[in-house]
């Protein structure tokens, strides 16, 4: 009986949270643009979670979560974000080659990584 | 008879937990590590008269988020304080864990820290969120909320017979990691616990969960077995969080791990959606459903502690 009831109000919940979060959205093929390259910020994670660039590449960070992140350079070789909020940006002009690899510092589990070439 | 208690205990357990997914107020009663429970009502009846002290936990307040499903979290939060101002036995004191602030802007913390001031409690007693540590690694919610004790801001205290300890799992954060204590301060902890007799009542709090929820979504403290295993050998350990915006517990032999509601919005369950972060459809009428306040009353002689869960209403 109890148990009958636990597991009604867990599915009642995953019910919930299956309608709360949007699926996402498939994203149309931008032609890319010579020197700046855009990784999304969604669902904690960034995507591209990998990016390879060339050298002189500007790439932009867009916060498309509802919590605020923080882009961090895992072996401070570039500057700290500040608290992105949804819908703020963050970019990164790469004039060295390299293995950058960078997390969210508020959401370490957040990891990605850009190669420059 | 033993038996029997066990048997009882099991069975509410099993009842607590849909309690606490269904959302509803519950009293919590921790007896030498053995979770019992009462029917909540609103002031806390009868366990009250018989508690020595009782304080309140509150926490994930995001001052500055407005957007769905709570366009106004100074409101809920003052809401959840009135209640603390209805109670009939005025709690001795305040616990915040964390999270005060949604983007750690000096502005944000104003506004908290003059809402707080509406609550009828002597004494407030914080922890950082890592809402709360961005850009400044703390020093501003620190410099206003810290109890300046360690370099690190870490502390501890005794109330009335228990020994309160305040951690920080929300600094100095590996690239993926989840919460981290670090080793100054399980070297600080273990030697702040070594004085204590077995039979002290414990109370941890932190904001992150030192207990490992649901590390996909970063639920969990990576160095927090250290800190735990400094904890076994004590009678009643009761170790609260926030951090996940809904409640959840688990009994680890005389260990009781709490995480509390958010007074703002709340997460999805450990694994339901693809990503932590706020609940947007809930409606409007049924936010408060979901936030809330946590009431722990020390109930003199028994070294029991009774945690009362309310709801906003």
């Amino acid at each position: 009986m109890k148990a009958l009831r636990h597991a009604a109000a867990m599915s009642m919940l995953c019910l919930c949270c299956g309608v709360a979060v949007p699926a996402m959205a498939a994203k149309s093929d931008a032609p890319p643009k010579a020197a700046a390259s855009q990784i999304e910020i969604r669902n904690f994670a960034f995507a591209p979670n990998s990016m390879t660039v060339p050298v002189g590449t500007r790439v932009v960070w867009t916060n498309r979560d509802e919590e605020p992140h923080v882009i961090t350079s895992a072996g401070k070789q570039f500057a700290t974000s500040p608290a992105l909020d949804t819908s703020d940006t963050y970019a990164v002009t790469f004039s060295k080659p390299g293995t950058y690899a960078y997390y969210c510092s508020i959401h370490p589990m957040m990891v990605g990584t850009i190669i420059v070439q | 008879m033993r038996d029997l208690d066990e048997n009882t205990s099991n069975s509410r357990r099993q009842f607590l937990q849909c309690m606490a997914w269904a959302g509803a107020g519950t009293l919590w009663l921790m007896q030498g590590g053995v979770l019992r429970a009462q029917a909540l009502n609103g002031q806390g009846g009868a366990s009250a008269a018989d508690a020595s002290f009782g304080f309140v936990q509150i926490s994930d307040s995001h001052i500055g988020f407005h957007k769905a499903p709570n366009m106004d979290v100074a409101s809920t939060l003052r809401g959840s304080l009135a209640m603390v101002n209805a109670q009939k036995v005025r709690p001795d004191f305040l616990l915040h864990t964390g999270d005060l602030t949604h983007l750690s802007r000096p502005d944000e913390f104003d506004t908290l820290a003059g809402i707080m001031q509406e609550a009828r409690v002597d004494k407030t007693f914080y922890v950082p969120g890592e809402h709360d540590v961005i850009g400044d690694n703390g020093a501003e919610f620190f410099r206003r909320f810290g109890e300046k004790q360690q370099a690190g801001g870490w502390y501890s205290f005794d109330h009335r017979g228990v020994h309160f300890v305040g951690l920080i799992n929300v600094l100095n954060l590996k690239a993926g990691g989840l919460g981290s204590l670090g080793a100054d301060q399980l070297a600080w902890l273990k030697k702040d616990l070594a004085p204590l007799s077995a039979s002290t009542p414990l109370v941890v709090f932190a904001h992150m969960p030192l207990w490992s929820i649901y590390p996909e979504w970063g639920w969990g403290t990576d160095d927090s077995a250290e800190a735990i295993g400094l904890l076994r050998r004590f009678g009643s350990v009761s170790v609260l969080n926030g951090h996940i915006h809904q409640i959840q517990q688990k009994v680890e032999g005389s260990i009781t791990f709490y995480t509390a509601r958010s007074t703002a919005y709340p997460q999805p369950a450990p694994g339901a959606g693809p990503a932590p972060g706020p609940m947007k459809d809930v409606p409007p009428e049924a936010l408060h459903r979901y936030l809330g306040i946590r009431e722990v009353r020390h109930v003199r002689g028994t070294q029991a502690l009774a945690l009362t869960d309310e709801v906003l209403s």
